[in-house]
C-alpha cells in the first residue's frame, strides 16, 4: 500500500507538472491531431484514387483480358486438333473400309474358283466311278453266268456219276432255285 | 523510455504505460498548437509514406504478371474491392476508394505504431472518433440522399409485432448512434489496450527474478497485437462496410 | 483515499474483460462448432465471425476504458 500511495503520489506530481494521466483525454491537443489527420486522409485519398486504385484496376483488367484471349486461343487450338484428329479418324476408316472390300473380293473370286474346280472334279469322279460300275456289273453277269454253266455241267456230272439220268430241265431248275436262295 | 526514467527517480516498480502516447512536438516548445508538427503527425506521415510505397512505387511496372511488391499491392486491393462488393453490394463500389483510403491509414498505422518507440495515431481517440464521425456522417447522409424518408424504416422493424415497434424503434435508435462511439471506442481501445499492457510487461522486467518470465511474455503480447493490428483494421472496414449497406437498402 | 477507492474500482471494472473474454469464446466456439458441421459454409461466414467478435470485445474493451478513466483521469 506505500508504494501504491507513493507511486499515485508520484504520478500525481508528475501529471501536474505536464499532462494529464490519459494523454487521449488531454482536450487540448485534439485539434491539432484532427487537422493533420484530415491532412494525412486527404492525401492518402487522393494518391489512391487518381492513381494507385486506377493503375491496379487496369492491370488487373488487362490481365483478365491476357487470360481470356489467351483461354481463347487454347481453345482455338484445341478445336483445330480435334479436327486434325478427326481426319486422321475418317482415313483410318476408309482405309480399312478400302482393304476389307479387297479381301472379300479375293475371297469371293477364289471361292468362285474353288466352286468351279470342286464341280469339275466331282463330275469327273461322277463319271469314273459310273464306268466302273458299270464294269463291274458286266463283270458280275459273266461271273454269274460262268458259275450256272459250271454248277450245271457239275451237277450233270456228280448225278450221272451216282447212276442217275440227269434231266436237264430240273437241274436248271433247281440251280437257279439255289444261286437265288 | 519515460518510465525508467521515472522508475530510477523514485527507486520503486513504477509503471507509466501511458507515457508512450503523449504528444510533443517534434521541433521543441512545449505549445501545441493547430499546426504544429509532433510525433502524431510524423508517424501519420509515414504511414502515407508507407501507403505511396506499397500502393503507388510497388505497382511502378503494371506487369501483367506480377512482382511480389505489384501483388502485395494487388492483395489488398482485391481483399478490399471483394469485401465491398460481398458486404456492401454491387452499388457500393463507388465508395470503394474512401474505405479502401480508411483501410490503409488504419492498417499502416497500426503496423507502424508496433515499432519499438513509435507513435500509433490510432491509439488516440481524436484520431479514431474524426475516422469514425465520418463513416457515420457519411453513411448518415447517404442514406437520406438514396432512401429519403425510407431510411427511416431502418428504425421501424416491420417484421415485429406492432405493439413492440415503438419500443424496438427506441433501441434501434439509440444503437444507431452508439455506433460511431463503439466503432471509435474498439479500434483506439484496443490499439491502447495492447501498447499498455506491453508497457505494464516492459515494467516487470526491472525486477531481475521475473525478467525472462516478462520478456517472454512481451514477445507473446507482441505476437497478438500484430494479430490485433490487422484484424482492428479489417473489423473497422466490415463494420463501415455493414453500415454503409444498411444506408443503401436499409430495409430490415 | 479516494484514489485508492478508484484504484478498488479499476480492478472491478477489469472483471469486466473476462466477461467480454468468455463472449469471444462463445462466438469463436459456435462458430468451429459450426463450421466442424457444415465446412462447405464455414469460408462464407468468416466476416460474420469477425464481426461478432468485434462486437463482443467492443464491451471488454469498454470496461478497460472505465478501468483506465479510473486509474489516471479520476
Amino acid at each position: 500500500m506505500a508504494s501504491t500511495t507513493t507511486e499515485a503520489a508520484g504520478h500525481a506530481a508528475d501529471a501536474a507538472a505536464s499532462a494529464p494521466g490519459m494523454p487521449q483525454l488531454d482536450f487540448s491537443n485534439w485539434g491539432n491531431q484532427i487537422f493533420w489527420l484530415l491532412v494525412t486522409l486527404v492525401v492518402i485519398y487522393f494518391v489512391l484514387s487518381r492513381i494507385a486504385l486506377p493503375r491496379i484496376a487496369n492491370v488487373l483488367a488487362e490481365r483478365q483480358g491476357t487470360i481470356t484471349n489467351d483461354i481463347a486461343a487454347a481453345e482455338e487450338l484445341k478445336a483445330k486438333a480435334a479436327d486434325a484428329e478427326d481426319a486422321y479418324n475418317k482415313a483410318l476408316a476408309d482405309a480399312r473400309a478400302e482393304a476389307q472390300r479387297i479381301v472379300a473380293e479375293a475371297k469371293a473370286e477364289i471361292q468362285a474358283d474353288l466352286d468351279a474346280a470342286t464341280a469339275k472334279a466331282d463330275a469327273e469322279i461322277a463319271a469314273k466311278a459310273a464306268e466302273s460300275e458299270k464294269a463291274i456289273a458286266e463283270i458280275r453277269a459273266g461271273a454269274l453266268e460262268s458259275i450256272k454253266e459250271v454248277a450245271t455241267d457239275t451237277a450233270t456230272e456228280i448225278v450221272t456219276a451216282m447212276g442217275g439220268k440227269a434231266d436237264d430241265k430240273a437241274v436248271a431248275g433247281a440251280i437257279t432255285t439255289r444261286m437265288k436262295g | 523510455m519515460a518510465s525508467e526514467a521515472h522508475g530510477a527517480e523514485q527507486g520503486g516498480l513504477v509503471f507509466h504505460p501511458m507515457d508512450q502516447f503523449i504528444i510533443k512536438p517534434l521541433f521543441g516548445g512545449d505549445h501545441i498548437g493547430l499546426f504544429t508538427v509532433t510525433n502524431a503527425t510524423l508517424w501519420m506521415a509515414l504511414a502515407v509514406l508507407g501507403i505511396i510505397a506499397m500502393m503507388v512505387l510497388g505497382t511502378r511496372s503494371r506487369a501483367i504478371i506480377p512482382s511480389r511488391s505489384q501483388s502485395v499491392a494487388e492483395l489488398a486491393y482485391g481483399f478490399i474491392y471483394k469485401m465491398v462488393e460481398d458486404v456492401a453490394g454491387k452499388d457500393a463500389v463507388k465508395f470503394f476508394p474512401y474505405i479502401m483510403t480508411l483501410f490503409m491509414f488504419i492498417v499502416f498505422a497500426n503496423f507502424l505504431g508496433l515499432i519499438p518507440t513509435s507513435f500509433t495515431p490510432t491509439s488516440h481517440f481524436a484520431v479514431t472518433v474524426v475516422l469514425a464521425m465520418l463513416v457515420f456522417v457519411t453513411v448518415t447522409i447517404v442514406g437520406f440522399v438514396k432512401n429519403g424518408m425510407g431510411f427511416l424504416g431502418l428504425f421501424w422493424v416491420s417484421s415485429a409485432p406492432l405493439a413492440l415497434r415503438p419500443i424496438l424503434a427506441i433501441i434501434e435508435l439509440i444503437s444507431y448512434f452508439v455506433r460511431p462511439v463503439s466503432h471509435s471506442i474498439r479500434l483506439a481501445g484496443n490499439v491502447m489496450a495492447g501498447h499498455a499492457v506491453i508497457k505494464v510487461f516492459a515494467g516487470f522486467a526491472a525486477i531481475a527474478v521475473v525478467s525472462p518470465v516478462s520478456v517472454v511474455a512481451i514477445t507473446a503480447m507482441y505476437g497478438l497485437e500484430v494479430l490485433v493490428s490487422f484484424i482492428q483494421a479489417y473489423v473497422f472496414t466490415i463494420l463501415t462496410c455493414v453500415y454503409l449497406k444498411d444506408a443503401l437498402h436499409p430495409s430490415h | 483515499m479516494e484514489g485508492q477507492l478508484a484504484h478498488i474500482g479499476a480492478g472491478l471494472a477489469a472483471i469486466g474483460s473476462g466477461a467480454a473474454a468468455i463472449g469471444v469464446g462463445n462466438v469463436a466456439g459456435n462458430y468451429l462448432a459450426g463450421a466442424l458441421r457444415n465446412p462447405s459454409a464455414a469460408a462464407s461466414q468468416t466476416a460474420t465471425l469477425f464481426i461478432g467478435i468485434a462486437f463482443a470485445e467492443a464491451l471488454g474493451i469498454f470496461s478497460f476504458l472505465v478501468a483506465l478513466l479510473l486509474m489516471f483521469a479520476v
